[in-house]
């Protein structure tokens, strides 16, 4: 397969069927998850991606056989080592002991919101998606810094908007009625991850796919008229700062870090709080990085038209 | 009345299951490319369309059967754009239908708006 | 003991060894990352499949069900997956660089242009300031 347009279209599509094998699998939040990031955001990534490098890739002259060797080994290998391991789907396998049955008995009482798997992310593991807030920080970050953008840059690119999106007239048309709509859905998913799948991730993904629509049929410099660099760069910061914060605050009241029982007069509405506020704070942090990533990629196309 | 809804819902979602079908069989065999846009136009709107509704009637609140609603609309919308924006772009490479008779069509100038 | 209850494991198996063969035998670094995302995906299907429970359903409490799939599983897959993506993102950003750097993004070209500097570098140490092109013009005369 030399053409690497069909190859990331077919990781898009392989992306989209395994988010609708999850399901199959009662895994609501993850297939979500996956059905945004990975059918979305990383598929838009590589497409970016290859506006940058050469589409076509060179035949290799040698024959892998070595490679081949080597993965049929390890397959073998991993195959008699799956042998011990529980039948799918018993209910009685190790791995439903000890922790799990205490979440699921337990999160009405001492948390009280339907979705367990959002319980255990924001409350019960909340060290967790702190370290990964903090890795996409980290991302967001890496490509700030891999993919600066010159002056020249930004001097030429300022006067000149693509002349042929002018002409997409129903594609703006129809954006135009569909992206208020894809926000607010962010929106809701942001704040209803409580009550059914949906959460942090998922709702930063989606608000910054509806502004990576806008930035594609509108402009780069249009969007970046509303959301400017530095700013961009600031959110992303807020919410870590936001995360982090709540923890602090929480060992100020008396808990530990946290420990959400102690931000208001009710456990259970500490807990809420404490769940509302983290949540808040994984959005816009997703959002903004996935944004500045995205506006990375496409200064740097700018770069290639205009310093060519 | 259920039963005469569940008959009605079985109906729809098996029409919609085999417009899919055929959209994808559409999507393998036809020869050129903007009818294979067709045929998967054909998938998104008909197919998940009719699914849509056979769910709809099977909804067991009015919040369900609004929020199917919701998806029914933007999945049209987006379907029949996606195809639009396809067709555009095909064009605008230099692609250019195939004929019975291998004619050449020139594609008509855009106006070029300020 | 039957093992056709174990064919989940086989499904991650064949995906992740498909996965590998990309990363390792592939020489385009876009295809090594593709390849990447879907060794990452098979480790997803390990921890979900492991975590389902047959007749049960997803883990949202609701009155009408007793029995629920275990949520940790669940869990650690949602970072999983959110750190997969900043992977690819600074690994996408990586090879931006190398394509500017080197002018083509397949390895053998990269080792190639890696060797030359090297080996250029190595003759400017000895105090021989000629390149490797006039090197082989000398012979040819």
């Amino acid at each position: 397969m030399g053409d690497l347009f069909a190859v990331v279209m077919l990781s898009g599509i392989y992306s989209l069927l395994s988010a609708a094998l999850f399901l199959d699998l009662h895994a609501v939040d993850v297939a979500f998850t996956e059905a945004s990031v990975g059918a979305g955001i990383s598929t838009l990534l590589f497409l970016a991606t290859l506006k940058l490098v050469p589409r076509y890739d060179k035949k290799s002259r040698y024959k892998p056989a070595l490679a081949l060797g080597v993965v049929v080994v390890t397959g073998a290998l991993l195959i008699y080592g799956t042998l011990d391991m529980p039948h799918f789907g018993k209910a009685d396998a190790p791995v439903h002991e000890h922790v799990a049955p205490r979440y699921l008995n337990e999160s009405m009482d001492e948390i009280g919101i339907p979705n367990v798997v959002t319980s255990v992310l924001a409350s019960y593991r909340g060290f967790d998606t702190l370290g990964e807030v903090v890795v996409i920080f980290t991302a967001g970050i890496g490509v700030m810094s891999l993919l600066r953008i010159s002056r020249q840059a930004k001097k030429e690119a300022k006067s000149k908007t693509p002349a042929d999106m002018q002409q997409q007239v129903i594609l703006r048309v129809v954006a135009k009625m569909m992206i208020p709509l894809i926000l607010i859905f962010a929106l809701y998913v942001q704040f209803h991850g409580d009550y059914s799948p949906g959460g942090g991730f998922q709702a930063g993904v989606i608000f910054a796919a509806g502004i990576i629509l806008y930035t594609m049929l509108f402009g780069l410099s249009t969007a970046q008229l509303v959301f400017k660099r530095k700013v961009l760069e600031l959110f992303t910061a807020i919410g870590v700062f936001l995360y982090a914060g709540v923890g602090f605050v929480c060992l100020f009241m008396g808990g530990n870090f946290l420990d959400y029982d102690v931000l208001r007069h009710d456990p259970v509405h500490g807990q809420h709080l404490g769940i509302l506020l983290v949540e808040l704070g994984v959005g816009i942090t997703v959002a903004s990085v996935m944004m500045t990533i995205f506006f990375k990629f496409t200064w740097r196309t700018v770069k290639h038209k205009y310093n060519q | 009345m259920e039963m005469l809804l569940d008959i009605l819902s079985w109906i729809l979602l098996a029409s919609g299951s085999f417009f899919c079908l055929t959209g994808a069989l559409g999507l393998l065999r036809f020869p050129d490319f903007f009818t294979r846009i067709h045929a998967t136009g054909i998938t998104d709107t008909m197919g998940a369309g009719l699914i849509l509704i056979g769910l709809m009637l099977q909804a067991s609140n009015w919040i369900v059967f609004a929020k199917l609603f919701i998806i029914l609309l933007f999945s049209l919308l987006a379907a029949a754009t996606a195809c639009h924006a396809m067709a555009k772009a095909a064009i605008k490479s230099g692609l250019k239908p195939q004929t019975k008779d291998n004619r050449e069509i020139e594609p008509e100038e855009q106006p070029s708006k300020p | 003991m039957n093992i056709l209850g174990l064919y989940n494991y086989w499904i991650v198996v064949i995906l992740m060894l498909i996965g590998f063969y990309i990363v390792i035998a592939h020489e385009n670094l876009v295809k090594k990352l593709v390849g990447l995302a879907i060794f990452q995906t098979s480790v997803f299907f390990l921890y979900i499949s492991m975590g389902k429970i047959t007749g049960a359903t997803a883990p949202i409490l609701d009155e009408k069900w007793q029995l629920y799939s275990n949520p940790l599983p669940h869990v650690l897959i949602l970072t999983a997956i959110v750190v997969g993506i900043a992977t690819t993102a600074l690994g996408l950003s990586l090879v931006v660089r190398i394509q500017e750097a080197y002018g083509s993004i397949e390895e053998n070209d990269i080792q190639i242009q890696d060797t030359q500097d090297q080996l250029e570098c190595q003759l400017e140490a000895y105090g021989i300031q000629e390149s490797l092109t006039t090197f082989d013009q000398d012979i040819d005369e």
